[in-house]
């Protein structure tokens, strides 16, 4: 496969995990690129795919379920689609939907695509309407008003640190809300930055090995594919911070599609976009918007639901398209 | 006519020559820095950088101290244009939006786009 995970190699090179030594292989050849409604679940560290999304609606309740929403773009009207804030609203109206009620959303960045006032009015005006709490990292698009980010921050900064980062507990998970769009370097990807790092560190010191972590941030903390800046340059000194916990689950935007990768006992998710499709890696001279006909719109744009079956570090991820 | 009024008719019409001269001199002079002006002008075209594609076009652009060069961004993601020192940067530019700026002494300016950093370029100016 062409994104092979390079960066992560290492990590788990030396890793055993409940004895037998994990395949690491095995675990790559379950990487997928688009796999709309593909269950995952991670059981001490090994991956299973449970099936398509239709058996998954058939498996038990969840004790604990989150909606994940991403690079809404509100502001945007170009070909790729003149109306982000429709689709956005079918966006709100699919979490709506879900039959497990979840007890919050994410939302990994690029709410806005210019940074504007009335961009993040109208996004949390629509974004409201869910009546979930909403737990948002920056994207690259929210932070380039005239205070290179200060505009987010008034918003979406109480009780955070830095530029934004922050960390909460909820049903026994420990959730990490990362920014790497930040103070970006000439020629880079993104950017955690020392002090976010050295943060994070103390942040998950005293967390117990078995604590499930759940990390978000805006660009992929693994390297999808640099030559569009699709990384995060100190990404791989977080995910090392990782390695020891036994559960974790990195949830990323930016791409406007789904990559799924699973490494030891790091599963790695990026989310649709709610606004519009971004073309696979390498297959366009950039990664801007992607027209595609009307009537496919939909099907590359959506929704995601994360479940944690609690006791069972079971963690599930659910991709829903706005239309299939 | 005695010699002595034939100097002084000499010296008078040297006199007159001389301010005649000087006059068209300083004519010349004030036209002449008029055209150095605007034929420097003229020489140190200003220049468009059209971004494209996530990219700077062209990404090295060589021109003379004093000209002025205008990005464009074609593109329909917004794009800021960064000092790599930190001596100017745009405001986002949404598609088709410009940004420019005089570069007025000699050297090398590294730029880069601050939200796609992978985005880079360089005006190396000439004196």
């Amino acid at each position: 496969m062409k994104l092979s995970p390079r960066n992560l190699r290492h990590i788990n090179s030396r890793r055993k995990i409940g004895g037998p030594e994990v395949d690491r292989r095995g675990a790559l050849e379950c990487m997928i690129w688009a796999g709309t409604g593909v269950l995952w679940t991670l059981s001490g560290g090994v991956p299973k795919s449970l099936g398509l999304l239709g058996d998954a609606l058939a498996a038990e309740a969840s004790a604990f379920t989150f909606a994940h929403i991403s690079d809404s773009h509100i502001g945007f009207n170009k070909p790729a689609n003149p109306d982000a804030l429709g689709t956005l609203r079918e966006a709100i109206g699919k979490v709506k939907e879900l039959k497990t009620h979840p007890a919050f959303m994410i939302h990994t960045g690029d709410i806005t695509h210019l940074s504007k006032p009335d961009e993040f009015d109208n996004a949390d005006q629509l974004i409201g309407e869910a009546k979930l709490d909403v737990h948002y990292v920056p994207g690259e698009h929210d932070v380039i008003d005239e205070g290179l980010g200060k505009a987010y921050l008034a918003r979406y900064g109480k009780g955070t640190k830095g530029s934004g980062w922050y960390s909460f507990d909820d049903h026994g998970v420990h959730f990490i809300g990362l920014v790497n769009v930040i103070d970006l370097k000439a020629g880079g990807l993104g950017r955690l930055g020392p002090d976010q790092l050295t943060w994070f560190a103390d942040d998950i010191k005293d967390k117990s090995d078995s604590t499930p972590i759940v990390v978000l941030a805006h660009i992929p903390l693994w390297t999808v594919y640099a030559d569009w800046g699709w990384g995060t340059d100190d990404g791989l000194q977080a995910l090392t911070l990782l390695k020891r916990f036994g559960s974790v689950t990195v949830l990323n935007g930016h791409i406007h599609q789904i990559v799924q990768k699973v490494e030891g006992n790091m599963t790695f998710h990026t989310a649709r976009s709610t606004g519009f499709p971004q073309p696979a890696p390498g297959t366009a001279p950039g990664p801007g918007p992607m027209t595609v006909p009307a009537e496919q719109l939909r099907s590359l744009l959506g929704i995601a639901s994360v479940e944690v079956r609690t006791g069972d570090k079971l963690l599930a991820i659910t991709d829903t398209p706005l239309a299939s | 006519m005695t010699r002595s009024r034939l100097e002084s008719l000499a010296s008078r019409s040297t006199q007159a020559v001389r301010a005649l001269l000087l006059t068209l001199a300083g004519l010349i002079a004030i036209l002449g820095l008029g055209l150095v002006t605007s034929g420097g002008r003229a020489l140190a075209d200003d220049q468009t950088i059209k971004i494209a594609n996530f990219t700077f076009d062209p990404s090295t652009l060589t021109v003379k101290a004093g000209t002025t060069v205008t990005w464009i961004n074609t593109d329909d993601i917004p794009h800021l244009v960064t000092d790599k020192d930190g001596k100017f940067h745009s405001s986002a530019l949404d598609t088709n939006d410009k940004f420019s700026q005089t570069f007025s002494t000699a050297g090398s300016v590294e730029y880069f786009c601050a939200i796609h950093p992978k985005m880079t370029g360089k005006i190396v100016v000439t004196p």
